[in-house]
């Protein structure tokens, strides 16, 4: 799962413009900022690389891991490299 | 060890409540190296208590601000000044210098010199948005060659300072830039810097779309973030193509900013040997007045 923090988000689009797979996109939220937060698309292919979360300059995502051990069986790779157990 | 495991528990332990969101502007990169700086502490398991934080003036100097640990926001250019008074103070904290390009190659070139020849141990942190974007947008000695400026509004033609270059003849003993756009590499050589002994220069190349951007037809924040991938090669793809390659690869890579490590040596740092004089001098007086009793 992938939490935002609508309020932190200041809507520069980098992280849907650097997801690789394009799994992001512009909400239909307006947060307080005037901005309109992202959102997982409704079909998309996260792998929850946490890309965007480790580039959003204003920290307003986080990649939940539990979720995707449940889910996914997915790996899931440290920022600092490797996989987290 | 990585204990915490998502951004939002990182972002809870690391940040000083009450103060984020960010007087950033929309897509600046700052916020990233503060995001980065997060992993690689949390990766070391250092104890923040004895960590302590500096930086001058400048939107890059206000990154401490957002930090929960120790911290002194100093005047323009004097940060390394100051983080070697705390190192001198007492040689246990580690110290770490948020500083922009402005602030550490601009008004404060002569402290960044002399505290990397003298390889005073502290991390310096250096955002490289080749611009003064906290006043407006001034010229900044990095700024490549032709870029607008407030100052230069008819395109830069000063030759751009390369503050890694600079620190690595200076004998520092970490040297390494980065951009914002990769996060696996300077998380990793972050870890490293922080860790080293003696002076550490991370240089990390960062978009500036207000003051910066704007100007130089890079208004546009994808446009502006894509910039960095076009004109920056991996060090050592670099030096393969500059060995290797065709004519044609090498006009192509010529003009690219360099990314990576750059120095990795172990020299004593000043407080060491510093530490040694002293016990030498002190030996030396015991013998002396033994001698005269
Ligand atoms: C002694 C002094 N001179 C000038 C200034 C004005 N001033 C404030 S910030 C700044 C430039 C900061 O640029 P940089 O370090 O590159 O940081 P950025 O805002 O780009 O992150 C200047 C010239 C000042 N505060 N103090
Ligand atoms: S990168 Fe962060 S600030 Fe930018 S649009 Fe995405 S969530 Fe918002
Ligand atoms: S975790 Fe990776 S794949 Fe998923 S939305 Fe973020 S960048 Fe895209
Ligand atoms: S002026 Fe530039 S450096 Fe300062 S906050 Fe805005 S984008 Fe960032």
């Amino acid at each position: 799962m992938i939490e935002f923090k609508d309020d932190w988000c200041k809507g520069c689009n980098i992280c849907i413009d650097r997801c690789p797979v394009d799994a992001l996109e512009e909400s239909d939220r307006l947060n307080k900022k005037g901005v309109r937060p992202p959102q997982l698309k409704k079909d998309n292919k996260c792998n929850y690389c946490r890309l965007c979360e480790l580039i959003c300059p204003d920290l307003a995502i986080t990649v939940i891991p539990e979720e995707i051990k449940k889910e996914d069986k997915k790996t899931l790779l440290s920022p600092i490299g490797g996989k987290i157990k | 060890m990585v204990e915490i495991k998502t951004a939002d528990e990182l972002n809870k332990k690391f940040l000083r409540e009450g103060m984020w969101p960010t007087i950033f502007c929309n897509g600046c990169g700052h916020g990233v190296v503060l995001e980065y700086t997060f992993w690689a502490l949390e990766e070391l398991g250092w104890d923040m208590d004895n960590v302590i934080f500096a930086s001058g003036i400048g939107c890059s100097s206000r990154l401490p601000g957002y930090i929960n640990a120790d911290g002194l926001h100093t005047t323009h250019g004097r940060a390394i000044a100051f983080a070697t008074g705390i190192k001198a103070a007492n040689p246990d904290f580690n110290v770490i210098v948020f500083t922009g390009d402005g602030d550490c190659s601009g008004i404060g070139g002569n402290h960044f010199i002399h505290a990397a020849r003298r390889n005073i141990d502290i991390t310096v942190i250096m955002i490289n948005n080749f611009i003064y974007g906290m006043t407006g947008g001034q010229l900044a000695p990095t700024a490549p060659l032709g870029s607008i400026a407030t100052t230069a509004p008819y395109g830069n033609i000063e030759h751009p300072f390369d503050i890694s270059n600079l620190a690595c003849a200076l004998g520092a003993n970490y040297v390494a830039r980065w951009g914002v756009s990769h996060p696996y590499q300077p998380i990793k050589s972050l870890k490293e810097g922080l860790q080293k002994k003696g002076f550490s220069l991370l240089e990390f190349l960062a978009p500036c779309p207000t003051a910066y951007g704007r100007r130089n037809k890079l208004g546009d924040i994808k446009k502006h973030w894509a910039w960095y991938d076009n004109n920056t090669i991996l060090k050592e793809d670099y030096e393969k193509i500059m060995k290797y390659g065709t004519e044609e690869e090498k006009a192509q890579v010529k003009d690219k900013m360099q990314l990576g490590v750059f120095q990795d040596i172990q020299k004593s740092g000043f407080f060491e040997s510093y530490e040694k004089l002293v016990n030498r001098l002190k030996e030396k007086e015991t013998k002396t007045k033994g001698a005269k009793k």
